[in-house]
């Protein structure tokens, strides 16, 4: 309604014989677009610096003697400018360089790289081997999930597109990584942000996940690898073991087998057509079985259906075969998990969690080609994430022009829908980092003067 | 500092672990012959191992080559000074080594795997004394714990087909960035940021722990190498030093044991086995261009110099000029190029994918074995380290050839 208004005042330049009202409500439209004009007033007023600069800090611009005032300042940011320009290694010491930066290069992209050895500004001046190195010292531990690595099993969308239909695959991933990274890695300070578009990232950010080196993040990415897919093999998950690991029992059991039956093989239609049901025949390897299967489900076809969802009950038979007392051989029971897997088990980006110097997209960024922002997401109601609510910077303008005469700067950004992400990402996650920060560098001081102390007479 | 002993028993059957962490240079006398000796037989060791990795052996082929390897060339006549030329080797490697990245992150690599498969070929008390040395704060796992976590490494034990862990098993909670390919495999179970790491499975734990040590020490040596030895040895041990890094280590090739005549009529023959390092040229070509040349190698023309034969690993190194026709052709022809070579060489089907995927890999002398062992139908264990070895080893192989037809 508000683009074809505005559309036909600037066609027409006509004004239409409407009331002030309206008048206004058009003059407060904006296009439902990205550009860098919108871009512009979303970092002249929206934008969170403050927020990303006591982030990055890590409790290093308080007041006590053993923070390290040299720690923001070499910190890597990198921005993609309009034309795709791309600048790397850009620093800053004050979150006054960092904003007024933003706000004058206005880029439509800002990445978040490690912290190195010295400022990224004056790394010509280094080595890159030896002793006096130019290198990275510190990172978040990184995940980078995209719905596109899932289109083989997902056949509502492909590419760049995503729907409800399909979303809960990524809020399925979540449960899944964010368990592990707490339950076993004993993980606590975690951040989950939407992508923008398809996707989620995961930000680590625990003291002994930034200092993790690359070999240990590798490990970390190959404990949560299932999936190895590629365009030749039939099987891309398997499962070998009598026994499963308790980490992928555990996520079987508490996540992922539920969501299939309950949801995926509705939402997904799996076994409806024969072109789907032969893919997951094809998973099976066993001719007796599989066509055993493929002469009842082509019976099915002509007689008629009874109540029950056929993707359900087909599901159903296909278990009760695998499963029932006359399969011998192990791997053919397995193969009910294998196919719960491949069409649930997050697919992680291992490139992007293996190198400390991988860049990763900052949060609170607009996406330019849906532009939404990347808003924090909560772990614990992901459930209840839409892809399709999160605000636009089309609407985040609108709700600032009808926000009119706010004269209060610093909370213009609180009065829109974005309020609620600042809030969840300030309580859920900065609170209780930073507190944990300020813990980490004040024992640590205490422990450096312990033993100053020992050693003084 | 580390008190070398070559047995210590501590009961009577025990025999405690010989293997030395390497923590700080023995305050030995070492002659200058063995200074480079002791060398020279433990990089043959390393680069058997560098060989083994880069052929892809199982874990299972490493440790028996590894033992086989040890054996043969780590020998001393006097069985106390075993150990001794076992620390003196690495620490004059450590010298050697330390000089470059390339060269610091090879040597580590190698020594880790050397260290890893020793490990594994020690008994049980042995391992457990090793672990001890590295006097890691990790403790094993009381039974109230044990039993608390009871089902998990029992689930974890069946999912990688070990058998289940009784009461009295040990297992040692280490933090989990400790033991990397454990966890990256997801063979250790893992709970609030530790991992029950198993007792047949602490090489890997002892493994992680060498490898930082040796990775520090080398950059310490290099300090100091730079800083004071190179220059204070400068007449003495740092040409050794700084030979050993390339240096060829099959058998001499520099002094020829067989006076071997070359006629016209051979050369197609030898034309045939040097295919692989000049140009395939016809007789008569041949004739004009490098017999001359063959013959003032020899020291038969022109200056009458014996000119030590380039190994292996020099002629990697060139890079031939335009017009030229010699250097490695692993490494400088286009694949289209050494495949119609190994075409005319009679290198057919699945042996021509082998050659060049070692090709691709960098891994030229492997691919020169693979190719010899596809002509000859026989295999080359030494690996080729030199042309003139592979012109002697095709020479018996072709002369019993001709035995037989005879």
């Amino acid at each position: 309604m508000c683009r074809e208004e505005v559309q036909s005042v600037s066609d027409d330049m006509l004004i239409d014989g409407k009331s002030d009202g309206a008048e206004n409500r058009q003059a407060n439209c904006v296009l439902n677009e990205f550009n860098a004009d919108y871009l512009k007033v979303y970092y002249g007023k929206i934008f969170p610096y403050a927020e990303i600069f006591k982030w990055m800090s890590y409790g290093n611009d308080g007041k006590h003697p053993a923070c390290d005032k040299s720690y923001f300042g070499r910190r890597e940011f990198s921005f993609t400018l309009e034309n795709d320009i791309y600048l790397r290694f850009q620093s800053f010491n004050r979150v006054s360089q960092l904003e007024s930066s933003i706000k004058e290069k206005c880029p439509f992209k800002i990445d978040i790289g490690p912290v190195y050895s010295v400022d990224p500004a004056k790394r010509h001046a280094y080595a890159q081997s030896g002793d006096n190195v130019f290198t990275p010292v510190e990172r978040e531990l990184v995940f980078d999930i995209d719905i596109s690595d899932y289109d083989d099993v997902r056949y509502c969308c492909s590419g760049a597109e995503v729907c409800l239909a399909c979303w809960p695959l990524m809020t399925v991933a979540i449960k899944v990584i964010d368990t592990a990274l707490r339950d076993d890695f004993g993980f606590s300070h975690i951040l989950w942000v939407y992508s923008g578009r398809r996707g989620v990232h995961c930000w680590v950010c625990d003291g002994k996940a930034r200092r993790l080196t690359n070999e240990q993040r590798a490990a970390i990415a190959d404990y949560f690898r299932v999936y190895k897919g590629n365009e030749n093999s039939n099987k891309k998950v398997s499962l070998t073991g009598p026994v499963l690991h308790p980490f992928l029992v555990r996520s079987y059991n508490e996540v992922l087998k539920d969501f299939f039956e309950a949801k995926l093989l509705q939402s997904q239609k799996i076994f409806s057509t024969e072109e789907r049901y032969e893919k997951i025949l094809e998973m099976i390897p066993d001719e007796a079985v599989t066509s055993e299967l493929r002469g009842r489900w082509h019976e099915n076809r002509r007689s008629s259906m009874s109540k029950e969802d056929i993707n359900i009950f087909r599901w159903e038979q296909l278990k009760h075969t695998l499963q029932s007392g006359k399969q011998k051989a192990q791997g053919l029971r397995r193969c009910v998990e294998e196919i719960v897997f491949c069409f649930t088990y997050p697919r992680l980006d291992m490139e992007v969690s293996k190198h400390m110097n991988h860049l990763l997209k900052a949060p609170f960024c607009v996406h330019p080609k849906t532009g939404r922002v990347c808003v924090p997401i909560d772990p614990n109601n992901c459930d209840e994430f839409d892809p399709s609510t999160v605000p636009t910077l089309a609407q985040l303008l609108e709700e600032l022009n009808m926000g009119g005469l706010r004269t209060d700067a610093d909370n213009e950004s609180d009065g829109t829908s974005l309020g609620k992400s600042l809030r969840f990402f300030r309580s859920s996650f900065m609170e209780p980092l930073l507190k944990s920060c300020k813990e980490e560098i004040e024992s640590s001081y205490a422990k450096l003067q312990k033993s100053k102390n020992s050693l003084s007479w | 500092m580390e008190v070398i002993r070559s047995q210590r028993r501590s009961a009577p059957n025990d025999v405690v672990s010989t293997l030395p962490l390497y923590r700080s240079a023995p305050p030995l006398e070492v002659r200058l012959e063995d200074f480079e000796s002791f060398a020279m037989d433990r990089l043959r060791v390393l680069k058997g191992i560098s060989d083994g990795l880069s052929r892809g052996k199982k874990p299972e082929g490493m440790e028996k080559l590894v033992s086989e390897m040890w054996k043969a060339n780590m020998r001393h006549p006097q069985a106390s000074e075993v150990v001794n030329k076992d620390i003196i080797s690495h620490f004059v490697l450590r010298l050697v080594y330390c000089r470059t990245e390339e060269l610091r992150r090879w040597f580590l690599t190698m020594e880790t795997a050397l260290f890893r498969y020793r490990f594994r070929l020690e008994n049980l008390e042995a391992q457990k004394a090793l672990l001890a040395e590295f006097n890691l704060p990790y403790k094993s796992v009381s039974s109230a714990e044990f039993e608390s976590v009871k089902d998990e490494l029992g689930q974890v034990a069946r999912s990688i087909s070990q058998p289940l862990p009784t009461a009295d098993a040990i297992f040692y909670k280490v933090p989990f960035e400790e033991v990397p390919e454990l966890v990256a495999a997801r063979r250790v179970f893992v709970q609030k940021g530790h991992a029950f790491v198993a007792m047949n499975q602490v090489v890997s734990l002892v493994v992680t722990q060498f490898r930082s040590l040796i990775s520090k020490a080398l950059l310490l040596t290099n300090r100091k190498w730079m800083s004071a030895i190179r220059e204070q040895e400068k007449d003495r041990l740092t040409p050794i030093v700084e030979a050993l890094s390339t240096s060829y280590l099959g058998p001499d090739y520099s002094q020829p044991k067989e006076f071997t005549e070359i006629s016209i009529k051979d050369i197609d023959q030898v034309a045939k086995i040097f295919d692989a390092c000049k140009l395939p040229v016809g007789a008569e070509r041949f004739d004009k261009e490098y017999t001359y040349s063959i013959r003032h190698n020899y020291g038969r023309e022109g200056k009458r110099t014996d000119y030590t034969p380039y190994s292996c690993s020099k002629i990697i190194s060139f890079t031939p000029g335009v017009g030229d026709h010699h250097g490695c052709p692993y490494r400088h022809f286009s694949e289209e190029n050494l495949r119609a070579a190994l075409g005319r060489m009679g290198v057919g089907g699945r042996a021509v994918e082998d050659v060049m995927d070692k090709v691709r890999n960098r891994h030229y002398q492997l691919a020169c074995t693979l190719t010899f062992e596809a002509v000859y139908g026989s295999s080359c264990d030494a690996g080729i380290n030199h042309p003139n070895q592979y012109f002697l080893e095709s020479r018996k192989i072709l002369e019993q050839k001709n035995h037989t037809a005879a």
